[in-house]
């Protein structure tokens, strides 16, 4: 219980306990503290960063999703119109060139018909003179009748 | 161990282990054979009974004292040492976690006490309170333990606890002290110490020789009421525990353990009671009015 250089010496020590513990100890602890705690606001912020950023990306993403929708929607539209002019072009080119046939066909069998009228006219006139000649037993002058004969072949 | 009766156990435990100088002609008493020596010429030497210690005024060290606080001093600067070379801001390991969660403990202490700017305040706050907090807890080993491995090395008198001595937390009080006058030296200048403690509380000419009687009461109030309350706390405990001590050993747990478990709360309560106040008067050291 007696006051004496105890004191002094107690005093001392504090001083160099004080003077170790600012110099050695206090700083790099609160340094690697301060940093951690920098690191955590850092990667806290950098979440939520990533996490607008994703939401940023899922609205993106849907917005291409739907473009790209739209795009086949019209291409499809496109290809379908496409699809349905060539059809319609083919069935206009198919039914011309029917015609077409349908025509030259009728011209054809016109002109056989014709042909054969006019063989028929010529054969009815032959036999129509070779007739009248045995009823008349004479020799028709051709020359003379053919005038009558023509009239005849032109009404059969 | 010269402790025959209860009293004399008690005064036995209560005894620094004192090296100090006795002037020549002092009449030595041998404790255990009564036989008187008388010294040719002064000389350092241990204390072998309180008188002795006594005599030795104020030229003596508590060598028990001063060994414990610097021991715990240098494991408390070895340990955070330690954690500091090693200290990762990533997670943190064990020892670290402790360490960390003393430093944030006093980081709060600082940021609610000290009100100024100064680097120096809040590394000295966590020197006070884990010194103060391991000094302390070096009570909780029992009473008798120490002293009789001391006994047995020869040593009359061990006292391990450093702040049961006033002399250990004089010492440190003492040091707080000091750095309130430098600091207020410091900030506001020698003349505004002066004028502080002249003029406040009471502003008038007329008064000062009354405001520099009670600022200067209430200035050296402060380094001896810190000391006395943590000693005061921790001796009063430690004679407690002596004279639980005392009691026959098969009944000594019912109250030693309850009483241990109370001075957990007891010296943590102190460091931290020790280290606020400390705060808060270098924080009022710093308010320049």
């Amino acid at each position: 219980m007696n006051i004496n250089l105890t004191l002094i010496g107690q005093a001392i020590a504090f001083a160099i306990f004080v003077w170790f513990c600012v110099k050695f100890v206090w700083p790099p602890i609160t340094a690697a503290m301060e940093a951690r705690q920098k690191k955590i606001a850092d990667g806290l912020s950098a979440a939520d960063r990533a996490s607008l950023d994703l939401e940023l990306a899922q609205e993106k993403a849907s917005k291409e999703l739907q473009k790209a929708k739209q795009e086949a929607a019209v291409l499809i539209d496109q290809a379908n119109k496409r699809a349905a002019q060539i059809v319609e072009a083919s069935k206009d080119d198919a039914r011309k060139e029917g015609d077409k046939l349908i025509e030259q066909a009728r011209a054809e069998i016109q002109q056989e018909r014709v042909q054969a009228r006019d063989a028929l006219r010529k054969e009815v006139a032959v036999l129509a003179i070779a007739g009248a000649e045995k009823i008349l037993e004479t020799s028709v002058d051709a020359k003379a009748h053919s005038e009558m004969l023509d009239k005849l072949a032109a009404e059969l | 161990m010269a402790a025959d009766t209860p009293v004399e156990y008690i005064q036995h435990h209560l005894q620094n282990l004192t090296y100090g100088k006795l002037p020549a002609g002092y009449e030595r008493v041998d404790p255990y054979t009564n036989d008187v020596t008388v010294l040719q010429e002064a000389g350092w030497t241990f204390a072998r009974t309180s008188t002795e210690a006594t005599d030795m005024g104020f030229m003596a060290f508590h060598v028990d004292t001063l060994g414990w606080s610097i021991f715990m001093g240098i494991l408390f600067l070895t340990i955070f040492r330690m954690v500091a070379k090693r200290a990762t801001s990533g997670v943190p390991s064990g020892m670290q976690n402790m360490v960390e969660m003393t430093f944030e403990f006093v980081q709060n202490i600082v940021r609610d006490g000290f009100h100024g700017k100064n680097p120096v305040i809040a590394p000295l706050a966590l020197t006070m309170f884990v010194w103060i907090f391991l000094m302390n807890s070096l009570k909780l080993i029992p009473v008798d333990f120490i002293p009789q491995i001391a006994h047995a090395l020869g040593l009359e008198y061990f006292k391990i606890v450093p702040t049961t001595d006033p002399n250990g937390t004089f010492g440190i009080s003492i040091g707080v002290f000091l750095l309130i006058i430098f600091y207020s030296i410091k900030v506001k200048g020698a003349g505004g110490f002066a004028k502080e403690l002249s003029f406040t509380p009471f502003n008038h000419w007329a008064l000062i020789p009354f405001n520099l009687v009670l600022e200067i009461i209430g200035l050296l109030t402060k380094p001896i009421g810190l000391a006395l309350r943590l000693f005061g706390n921790m001796y009063a405990g430690e004679v407690v525990f002596i004279l639980i001590a005392i009691l026959p050993f098969w009944i000594q747990w019912t109250l030693n353990v309850p009483w241990a478990i109370f001075h957990i709360l007891v010296i943590t309560l102190q460091a931290f009671i020790f280290t606020t106040l400390s705060v808060v008067y270098l924080s009022q050291a710093h308010e320049d009015h």
